[in-house]
């Protein structure tokens, strides 16, 4: 009897327990992503079967649709540059000499072999403008608490048709996101850790991003050094600068 | 008694002119096609060994369960020590390190712009050092159609079809997009030297051929490649030798837990081209034994014929006193003269023609053109000893036997009725 009180006590309080709007949670996600501009600095360290590297590089970002990326180590990869304007992606080579446009199935290949393809760097829209959301349950994760936050695309333009996301209750950061094909194939896992204070935002310094359709560990994306709203000059987003 | 029947077969021309007539044509197309079926295949298991097979070939044991990709992250690391341990161990072979791999051909403006892309299917093979002989090997001088072969790193061969495609001609600067063994996307500039032709649509539509060091500085691979191919020192495929090579070569790893670790494939294993050789070989030998069987019967029907056509004549002998057996020994020794002198003018006019178009071969470019399979473009016969016995046998015996059952009526014949039955 007492067990049966318990379980019909534990179900009306499920049931009546409110979750907050879901669609402003993913407003204060986005809000705290996103700044004017962003400057990183930092690595990459992509677990291959047969070998580790590292790539180190420097990224500049403005809004959500200009970015420029310039790998600085190692050798075979130093003065490689990305230049990111909306939806086209210039990729320069420094030992051809050449501009190429990334475009079509390119853009599906992997970021320097790493588990990021150069799609996923194109992803530019909000959380909140490309997602319907509801929050499915609470979770603890790494020690926080978070919201379990399923994601459906309601635009054509994303990569992957839905998400499920944890975002830390307090701090309104994504600790994990899993990443499904239209068929509900689980393609990317992402874990983020090492979570910062940076000028008033908390930032995760430290991304682990796992193709699962791949053997291995993942890469690890890792921020050596953020500026966010920091000056940067316009020239940094315009072909030219890629075969300075 | 021999000399005497050889002095009536030559006399008597109606029983010898038209059966070894029959015998030579029949032991001569029994011989020629069979030598002509062993050069085609032959052909093509020399083709296909030099462009694409090797008479073996050595990958990881992960490269050769995803072979149809390429996939370059399963390469063989360590390529220098292995080398040597094949020298070392196999002088009988010698062995070529080749890389294939899946790109797009990017052709700049004079400002670097992209005009046209095209996909491709690169081959890094030694081409610029002394002592190669991946040039002869894969008979590059007589392929190329324009140009020259490459003279300099940098330098690069590319199939007619695809430079007409993208538009590129000799001289002209094209950059190869593709992923290193690593995964990155890579770029690299190359000037073209040559347009080449095999005749094989996914060679001439496709192919990009560059210097081993070139792809290896390219893909990430400065110690690695895809596969080393090994090729008998005897010029032919003979797969008791790559058998005993493959597996003394495999033994070693055979326990090895590591995905990387070498495997040796012979030619005759390869997962497609060995179902293909056979099925080349069973349809070859099928064909042969049909023809051989047709002819025998053929022959055979020639002897019966010759047996009948001299009723009369054996009605008379009997009638003379010769004995039945004597008639009948006769019959078969002249059947025995018959046939090794048809057997052996028709299979040396066989071995003939085998060695003429050994030589000269049929021109098929025409047939194949376009085919997805390497095939050459001249078919050749081949004489192998063989040849003496896959004629003459069946004409001997064919002639032997039908005259044996046809000289069966002999024996039935009755004294009684042989004056009613000779019509005198």
């Amino acid at each position: 009897m007492k067990i049966l009180i318990i379980t019909l006590f534990a179900g009306i309080i499920s049931v009546f327990h409110t979750y907050p709007d879901p669609f402003e949670v993913l407003k204060k996600v986005d809000k705290n992503m996103i700044s004017d501009t962003k400057i990183i600095k930092g690595r990459m360290i992509i677990y291959g079967k047969r070998n580790t590297r590292e790539i180190a590089f420097i990224s500049y970002s403005k809004g959500e649709d200009k970015s420029f990326i310039e790998y600085l180590s190692p050798a075979k990869q130093k003065g490689t540059k990305m230049l990111k304007l909306e939806n086209n992606l210039w990729i320069y080579s420094p030992s051809a000499d050449r501009t190429i446009q990334l475009s079509g199935h390119m853009l599906k290949q992997s970021l320097m072999g790493s588990d990021i393809s150069y799609e996923d760097m194109m992803e530019d829209n909000t959380l909140a403008d490309s997602y319907n959301a509801k929050i499915t349950s609470e979770e603890v994760l790494n020690g926080r608490k978070c919201w379990v936050i399923e994601l459906n695309a309601k635009v054509k333009d994303v990569k992957y048709e839905k998400m499920k996301i944890w975002v830390d209750e307090e701090h309104y950061i994504v600790l994990k996101e899993e990443l499904y094909a239209k068929s509900g194939q689980m393609l990317k896992l992402i874990t983020f850790s090492e979570i910062k204070k940076v000028q008033n935002r908390w930032f995760a310094t430290k991304m682990n991003f796992k193709d699962v359709l791949k053997n291995g560990k993942g890469t690890d994306f890792i921020i050596d050094n953020i500026q966010f709203d920091a000056p940067i000059e316009d020239y940094k987003f315009t072909k030219a600068v890629l075969k300075k | 008694m021999i000399k005497f029947i050889i002095k009536g077969l030559f006399r008597d021309k109606s029983r010898s002119l038209l059966a070894i007539l029959i015998v030579t044509l029949g032991v001569f197309l029994t011989v020629a096609i069979s030598g002509y079926m062993k050069g085609v295949v032959s052909d093509l298991v020399d083709e296909n060994a030099r462009l694409q097979i090797g008479h073996v070939r050595i990958m990881t044991k992960a490269y050769k369960e995803n072979e149809s990709q390429m996939p370059l992250d399963l390469a063989i690391i360590g390529l220098d020590s292995l080398l040597n341990d094949l020298e070392t161990n196999y002088p009988n072979f010698s062995w070529a390190v080749r890389t294939n791999f899946g790109g797009l051909i990017d052709v700049p403006d004079q400002n670097g712009k992209s005009i046209t892309q095209g996909p491709a299917v690169g081959m890094g093979i030694d081409l610029l050092s002394e002592n190669s002989e991946e040039v002869s090997r894969l008979n590059l001088k007589d392929a190329i159609v324009e140009g020259n072969l490459p003279a300099k790193s940098g330098d690069a061969l590319i199939g007619y079809q695809l430079a007409q495609n993208i538009n590129v001609k000799v001289g002209d600067k094209i950059t190869f997009i593709t992923t290193s063994m690593y995964g990155s996307l890579v770029f690299q500039n190359f000037v073209i030297s040559g347009t080449i032709k095999y005749g094989v649509k996914q060679m001439d539509n496709m192919l990009l051929i560059v210097d081993i060091k070139d792809a290896q500085t390219m893909l990430d691979m400065e110690d690695a490649a895809t596969q080393i191919f090994g090729f008998s020192n005897t010029g032919f495929y003979n797969n008791d030798e790559c058998l005993a090579v493959q597996n003394d070569f495999n033994s070693r790893f055979e326990n090895s837990d590591d995905e990387y670790s070498p495997i040796m494939v012979k030619m005759k294993d390869d997962p497609v081209f060995g179902v293909y050789l056979g099925y080349v070989d069973y349809f070859t030998g099928l064909m042969s034994f049909i023809l051989i069987i047709v002819l025998s019967i053929v022959l055979w029907n020639a002897g019966l014929l010759g047996g009948l056509r001299r009723y009369n004549e054996f009605g008379i002998r009997l009638a003379l006193g010769e004995e039945k057996g004597h008639i009948y020994k006769t019959l078969l020794l002249e059947a025995v003269f018959v046939g090794i002198v048809g057997s052996i003018i028709g299979s040396a006019l066989g071995i003939g023609l085998t060695l003429y178009l050994q030589y000269h071969g049929f021109d098929v470019s025409g047939m194949v053109q376009g085919g997805s399979m390497v095939t050459p473009d001249i078919f050749r016969a081949k004489f192998t000893p063989d040849l003496l016995v896959v004629g003459f046998i069946p004409g001997l015996l064919a002639m032997v036997i039908g005259n044996m059952l046809s000289g069966i009526a002999i024996f039935r014949r009755q004294t009684a009725n042989l004056l009613k039955e000779i019509e005198i």
